[in-house]
């Protein structure tokens, strides 16, 4: 349980003359959920497309299960056992619920082209296989119903379930959530708290969340770090954060001056 | 178990038909078909590139050409070479290359694959408007190619004298067997992976998809039944020159699947047919009519102008195409649940 699953070590990121992140270190313990918090603009983002191979960053290095990951392709990113979301959500537009959830196991479908062209044994096995996994995963997060709904024809809080979803079905050790609670009234963003406790303790995750709702922050998180144009600003407990003199100070702005 | 059946059971009425067709019609009516029946090949592929995993390309052109060269050459007897190249004597290759007709098309669409799999690199390394640029290049290159090399193709001239051996039989056969490849593929983790890609190709990098890879299969396989429909067209036509293969038959195909709706075989199916039947049954248009007791003068160009009026008129009202980009079965899975 202490053993720190994923290393952030030592990361600048400059984008032109600007620094995005400036030498960056936390790290992240197997079983946690991990805030990342910070106003608009503080390379929050930035950090989880540095995480999932998006971005090569300037310096420092990424450390995923004592394996430094730094310059790996994000679809093997996936595969090493990083999921993420998206900050808006980008499901597949044109494919029902169920398929959204199929591409994410896409290597777990272990089946050749021409096997599929043919429709040999081993197609039909996996496919059955992985619809009943699919289905399960869709029971966990309440959606079972909708499976054959086109995606984009739910509410928008269903659709943040759905990438969620999406995310778990590609069986990751660590997923990244971008801002989950984005949009959502606070009936939605309880039963997505009640969602998110649930699926870490069933899929055994690590969780490390982009998020500007402080209660729900508050509620979730075991940790966090403050970030504010790139930098540490503060790390530790939530409700330690709230207080932080510095942490008030990049969420409303400087008052000594006023 | 119980959609095997029916698959076996359509199939079979398909090929009965076929062959029923073949007996009954007329050669005129039979000609029609075929090239309905080759068109549909073309666009079945060629919409398994554009419609389904969505890369806008605007090479098939270029592949078709490749397939009729390649099938064309391997079915011309070797006296009949020798006779026919008349700029140059021909490469000692084109002499040895002979075989019988599955073969020299098989010839031609694996020609046509291994030529897809070396543009893979270069061509999805661009994405989108940039991506039809490059292929629309190709198709070029491929088609200047064949003019100027006249010891392998002949040069301007062409091949002619290509025994007609693509009677219907054989294209609808092909037609069943693509319309099926194309459908496995669709429901599978590859076709899958096609639209995810076509929806958002960075989400779907995000779900561990080697999204260039993906393309690739997509454009392979695409390419591999563009050139077995090339050699069908070539045996259909008996006589090939490399003007045959411009811009103009991408274009075309590009209006079928477009009316068909992108990324459904079904549209295909029924758009190649519509046009193909349109096109020719709309004849009468070209010649002199009474109408309203007027008698019209000959305006020959006619027929294509009220066509594509049709075709606007059709556009404007189903503008995602005939059938969107859904399956025939899928509308009817829809009203069940």
């Amino acid at each position: 349980m202490s053993s720190a699953l994923l290393k952030i070590h030592n990361i600048t990121m400059q984008f032109g003359g600007v620094t995005a992140i400036d030498s960056l270190s936390f790290s992240v313990k197997e079983g946690e959920i991990y805030g990342l918090i910070g106003p608009n603009g503080a390379g929050k983002t930035t950090i989880f497309n540095i995480i999932t191979g998006n971005y090569q960053p300037t310096e420092g290095n990424v450390n995923f299960e004592n394996e430094i990951i730094t310059g790996t392709k994000p679809n093997i990113v996936v595969q090493k056992g990083i999921a993420r979301t998206f900050q808006n959500i980008r499901l597949f537009k044109s494919m029902s619920v169920l398929d959204n959830i199929l591409i994410g196991f896409h290597n777990q479908t272990h089946y050749t082209y021409l096997e599929a062209i043919f429709r040999l044994p081993r197609y039909f096995g996996h496919e059955k296989r992985i619809r009943a996994e699919a289905m399960a995963i869709l029971d966990e997060f309440n959606l079972t119903k909708y499976a054959n709904h086109k995606a984009t024809d739910l509410s928008y809080g269903n659709q943040r379930k759905v990438e969620i979803a999406r995310a778990v079905a590609t069986k990751p050790s660590l997923l990244l959530l971008d801002e989950p609670a984005a949009g959502m009234n606070p009936i939605e963003t309880a039963d997505l708290s009640n969602i998110i406790h649930k699926i870490k303790r069933d899929f055994n995750l690590t969780i490390l969340l982009i998020e500007h709702d402080m209660k729900f922050v508050n509620h979730m998180c075991d940790l966090v770090t403050v970030l504010d144009y790139g930098e540490k600003i503060f790390e530790g407990k939530p409700a330690d954060a709230i207080v932080d003199e510095k942490v008030i100070t990049a969420y409303l702005g400087d008052f000594t001056h006023a | 178990m119980k959609s095997l059946i029916i698959k076996v059971l359509l199939i079979a009425a398909s090929l009965w038909l076929i062959w029923f067709l073949h007996n009954n019609l007329s050669s005129y009516r039979l000609s029609m078909i075929i090239n309905i029946g080759i068109f549909a090949i073309l666009a079945l592929s060629y919409n398994l590139i554009n419609g389904v995993a969505g890369q806008f390309s605007l090479e098939p052109n270029g592949f078709v050409a490749i397939g009729a060269y390649m099938t064309a050459i391997f079915i011309i007897p070797m006296d009949t070479k020798l006779d026919m190249y008349a700029l140059t004597d021909p490469a000692p290759i084109i002499l040895q290359m002979q075989a019988n007709f599955p073969i020299a098309l098989l010839a031609g669409g694996l020609a046509s694959a291994f030529i897809a799999f070396m543009l893979s690199v270069p061509v999805f390394r661009v994405r989108g408007d940039y991506l039809a640029i490059v292929t629309l290049g190709f198709g070029f290159i491929i088609r200047i190619f064949a003019m100027n090399s006249p010891s392998y193709t002949n040069g301007a001239m062409g091949l002619n004298d290509i025994p007609d051996f693509a009677d219907f039989r054989w294209v609808g056969s092909i037609v069943i067997i693509t319309f099926m490849v194309m459908i496995h593929i669709i429901y599978s983790k590859y076709g899958r992976a096609m639209k995810a890609l076509r929806d958002d190709e960075d989400a779907a990098i995000a779900m561990g998809v080697n999204t260039f890879k993906i393309k690739t299969f997509a454009f392979m396989t695409s390419a591999f039944f563009e050139g077995i429909g090339g050699g069908l067209l070539a045996s259909f036509l008996t006589t090939i020159t490399p003007d045959q293969f411009t811009f103009l038959l991408t274009f075309y195909l590009l209006i079928i699947i477009v009316l068909g709706g992108l990324g459904s075989m079904t549209g295909t199916l029924v758009a190649a047919i519509v046009i193909g039947f349109g096109l020719e049954e709309l004849r009468f248009l070209d010649s002199e009519m009474v109408i309203f007791g007027f008698e019209t003068d000959a305006h020959p160009g006619m027929r294509m102008v009220i066509f594509s009026v049709l075709l606007i008129i059709t556009m404007l009202f189903a503008r995602r195409g005939l059938f969107g980009d859904k399956e025939l079965s899928e509308f009817f899975k829809r009203k069940q649940s």
